[in-house]
């Protein structure tokens, strides 16, 4: 049985298409045949993200339209097997996802993958309420900072009452918090949110603490999913992070900051 | 205070006040979208019957859904001004 997530976050630029990659990408590594969709209609990204941009012929929208059928659409990707990116057009009618167009779409790839992620845009529009609705699963990205918490609460109270599973008053979305742009050290300073903070103010199970890295734009940078890089701190927080989402027990990992050099390690201790 | 404080003072982590803050907003936020829509105009139709009798401000208005056991209570909480006798309360419950 196929199992849609939707990444989403309200806000923008917290790490939602960053998380969609990685995700998808731990997950086919993980042998399970998966799908990444983009949602943002009309800013086109997740291509450049997974590194398949120049293999873009048709895209989402063609496809709702009837122009193109999915086999053409669905771009596989070279390094990963049971890995396939479903781009998006940059089309400015923001209308372009048609409900009972996606409804079919939707259908379709759950008779063939177990895992469909859809990259949702920010915002609590026409195209964020679309990638949501057909959850199962929400992982709620958020940076521990107040206008993205805020918009974290709001999402969750749209899937508590928009999502498909709402409507039909089936099982409730199952919601995973991802903190995401962690700074231990900050943390640690009083200047930023701790992921208990967070955790007690959403009420929502934490996934995962992905630390603020300079590995996520180098990744970027070269079109690679960063879960693919095994010396970044944030690519083995998200191979955490898919390993509980399958159900397997990790140890949180970031919480606390990385201790440098010997003169921090020493007073680390001593304070301890 | 000594000359250190003075150069140095000490400020209240601003995590803690972020904390603070969301939970206020987000207890306010979240008791918005669980009410039904038609609270704020029953507001502002009671203001307006309440004004021609006494002189009370918008926000001395509060009308609230809430749960007593297994009924649904709305609450109307009228603060009158000084002078126009103390608080008055009314309680309905809706069929
Ligand atoms: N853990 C991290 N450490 C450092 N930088 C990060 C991290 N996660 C994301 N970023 C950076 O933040 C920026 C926004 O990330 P991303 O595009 O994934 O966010 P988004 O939520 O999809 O944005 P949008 O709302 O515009 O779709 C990117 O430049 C990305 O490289
Ligand atoms: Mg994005």
């Amino acid at each position: 049985m196929a199992k849609v997530i939707v990444v989403t976050s309200g806000k923008g630029g917290v790490g939602k298409t960053t998380t969609s990659a990685a995700f998808a990408a731990g997950l086919a590594l993980r042998g399970h045949k998966t799908v990444v969709i983009d949602f943002d209609v009309g800013l086109r990204n997740l291509d450049l993200v997974m590194g398949c941009e120049r293999r873009v012929v048709f895209d989402f929208i063609n496809v709702i339209n009837g122009d193109a059928n999915l086999n053409q659409a669905l771009i596989r990707d070279k390094r990963i097997d049971n890995l396939y990116i479903f781009p998006t057009s940059q089309t400015r009618d923001k209308e372009a996802l048609k409900r009972d167009g996606v409804d079919r779409v939707m259908a379709e790839l759950k008779k063939d993958f177990d895992y469909i992620i859809c990259d949702s845009p920010a915002g609590i529009e026409h195209g964020a309420l679309t990638a949501l609705y057909h959850a199962d699963a929400a992982v709620i990205v958020t940076n521990p900072e107040v206008s993205s918490v805020r918009d974290s609460d709001r999402i969750i109270g749209i899937l508590a009452s928009k999502s498909r599973r709402a409507e039909k008053r089936e099982k409730p979305v199952e919601e995973h918090l991802l903190l995401t742009r962690y700074s231990p050290d900050r943390v640690q300073k009083g200047e930023m949110l701790s992921v208990e903070d967070v955790k007690e103010i959403l009420s929502v199970p934490l996934l995962g603490i992905i630390p603020e890295s300079e590995t996520v734009l180098k990744a970027s940078n070269t079109g690679m999913p960063v879960i693919l890089d095994p010396g970044s701190p944030a690519g083995r927080a998200y191979e955490d992070a898919v390993a509980r989402f399958v159900g397997e027990q990790r140890e949180m990992r970031f919480q606390l900051p990385e201790r440098r050099g010997f003169l921090r390690g020493w007073f680390g201790r001593a304070a301890s | 205070m000594s000359l250190f404080d003075f150069f140095f003072p000490k400020r209240p982590a601003t995590a803690s006040i972020a904390k603070e803050r969301l939970q206020i907003v987000l207890a306010h936020e979240r008791a918005g979208r669980d009410s039904p829509d038609f609270l704020p105009r029953l507001q502002r139709e009671l203001l307006a019957v309440v004004t021609k009798y006494v002189a009370v401000h918008e926000d001395m208005i509060r009308v609230n859904l809430g749960k007593a056991g297994s009924a649904s209570v709305l609450e109307i909480n009228i603060e009158m001004p000084a002078g126009a006798g103390s608080k008055a309360k009314a309680k309905a419950v809706p069929a």
